[in-house]
């Protein structure tokens, strides 16, 4: 074991499966709000552009999309982040995870808003609050409680779906683990050393956020 | 819908701000649309002898996209039966009245819930398949493939499984033991056939999953639809067109597996012959995160999710019959 560290970059590709995880959240969250606004807005293209969105991006396999980013945007359309191939290629990794990501967040903030039931806002507008007012202290706060165990549930899967960066040569935990496997053969000790990451990294957030969505739960 | 829950009917002005948003909107569409065109352009990637042979050469559909979809099923339909199976003993298994069983059922699944499905297919090829002489050469790839998507979808199939029985009223099971019979029994000829059918559009959702994960046996060297995508770029020399065309390829796919759920779905509530609610879960939600039996998403969740359904359809039939109200008005 002692070797394998020696021998390998086992920190560093950890550091990288960190670093695509907390980035494509940011992205994912950003991108994902603004798709979520979109569809809930009374406009109807806004609407149409927001579900193509979500059809589009939740329907096509991750892998197909970061295939298609390198081998097909960055060679032959000449779309590259950076000079530098394996920056290009974790960098369009982070872009494709934020996108991919993105429609499962707008997923989950528009089911958070589905909780809210009409009751609420015809209330709110009752006693005379205004649309912001009745957004930002009534409706908004609810959506968001409810929002919070789909969240989780997609930050989690994201955290999983970075292994998938390793497709197109991003070095990062399963990248590494295919090296090692390669050259030294597989044993079951490596793949649980391997998989402990994974649960490490995403037990906290599942326990946290279990916690959090029963203690926040609205009561109704 | 949702909008309804958000905004009054509109009155003159917001009526003009929509036609404003209307046109920003429709700005924005033309502009990606017109960003993608020009890019294409300039690579030279809309050019007939890039899109023809899609149309007119059948052997481009013979020799590499049909087998490509042929083996990208192969490997799903073998995977969820086999994660069906998986799911089916190890749910029991969370539910058996032995700690011991309980205890050990409910780790494997925690396990293989939480671990990457590209670690296992890697290490189960690279580490075993590829090496072993067990399962024949040709055949170790798909071996890799089906054994992780199995785990992991069998696991995340236990959780639906237990999630399902707990969503079924209390009464169910007490009717059971009170004629006599045994626990076990009541799990066996009670509660998993009705959970069982409840579960069904969850299970065909989760069916959307195990077909898009199939895609990452390109990582170690499956030939499915993804991979035959990749020759048929290099061989036709329209790398860019070929990739969007299996993207299509399952997006379709994916597409009617989810209006099938959505079908079945409607169906069970309307048969209503299960006690309580039917709807485990929407498909959405269970495709939602692509994996839908998160350490978070316990059986409390999914019978919130159904009580949510409910909520739903009432404040849904209560818009319309609103919007009906207001129809002569405007």
């Amino acid at each position: 074991m002692g070797d394998l560290l020696k021998n390998y970059d086992v920190w560093g590709a950890i550091w990288t499966t960190i670093q695509l995880a907390l980035l494509s959240a940011i992205g994912a969250t950003i991108v994902g709000t603004i798709v979520a606004i979109m569809r809930v807005s009374p406009v109807g293209i806004l609407r149409g552009l927001g579900t193509t969105y979500v059809n589009t991006f939740r329907n096509t396999p991750l892998t197909v999309l970061l295939v298609m980013s390198v081998l097909g945007f960055s060679f032959i359309l000449g779309l590259s982040i950076s000079d530098d191939f394996a920056r290009n290629a974790f960098w369009w990794a982070v872009v494709m995870l934020s996108l991919y990501h993105a429609a499962f967040v707008c997923e989950a903030l528009r089911s958070g808003i589905n909780t809210v039931p009409a009751g609420q806002a015809e209330a709110a507008r009752s006693v005379g609050l205004s649309f912001g007012q009745s957004l930002s202290e009534v409706l908004l706060p609810q959506s968001f409680r409810g929002a919070i165990a789909p969240l989780v549930s997609t930050y989690i899967a994201l955290i999983k779906n970075t292994t998938v960066a390793a497709v197109i040569g991003v070095s990062e935990s399963a990248g590494l683990l295919s090296v090692i496997t390669e050259n030294e053969g597989g044993s079951l000790l490596l793949f649980f050393m391997f998989a402990m990451i994974f649960v490490i990294l995403t037990l906290p957030i599942g326990v946290v956020g279990t916690n959090l969505s029963r203690r926040l739960a609205v009561k109704r | 819908m949702s909008a309804s829950v958000l905004f009054d009917a509109p009155g003159p002005k917001a009526r003009a701000r929509h036609r404003i948003l209307t046109v920003v909107g429709a700005v924005l569409a033309l502009g990606i649309l017109y960003l993608v065109y020009a890019k294409m352009k300039e690579a030279g990637q809309l050019e007939s002898g890039m899109w023809l042979p899609f149309l007119n050469d059948p052997s481009l559909w013979m020799d590499y996209l049909i087998p490509g979809i042929i083996n990208t099923l192969k490997a799903a339909f073998l995977s969820v039966i086999f994660a069906g199976v998986f799911g089916l003993i190890f749910g029991m298994g969370r539910l058996s009245e032995v700690t011991a069983i309980r205890w050990f059922c409910g780790v494997i699944v925690e396990f293989f819930r939480a671990v990457p499905v590209l670690l296992m297919m890697v290490f189960a090829f690279f580490g075993y398949f590829a090496t072993s002489s067990v399962i024949p050469q040709e055949y170790g790839p798909l071996a890799a493939v089906v054994l992780a998507l199995t785990l992991y979808n069998g696991s995340v199939i236990a959780e639906l499984v237990r999630s399902g029985v707990y969503s079924l009223p209390k009464g169910q099971g007490e009717a059971g033991l009170s004629i006599g019979l045994t626990p076990p029994q009541v799990l066996r000829s009670i509660q998993l056939p009705q959970a069982l059918t409840a579960m069904l559009p969850a299970l065909i959702g989760q069916f959307v999953v195990v077909l898009k994960d199939s895609a990452l046996g390109t990582a170690i060297t499956y030939q499915e639809l993804l991979t035959w995508g990749k020759t048929l770029g290099s061989a036709y020399g329209n790398t860019v067109p070929a990739y969007i065309v299996v993207a299509i390829i399952f997006i379709i796919l994916n597409y009617l597996m989810t209006r099938l759920a959505t079908a079945v779905q409607h169906w069970l509530a309307r048969r209503g012959t299960t006690a309580g609610p039917v709807t485990t879960a929407q498909p959405v939600l269970i495709q939602g995160g692509a994996e839908p039996g998160e350490i978070t998403h316990t059986g409390t969740d999914i019978v919130r999710e159904g009580a949510q359904d409910v909520r739903e359809a009432a404040t849904k039939a209560r818009d319309s019959r609103r919007d009906n109200r207001q129809d002569p008005g405007w």
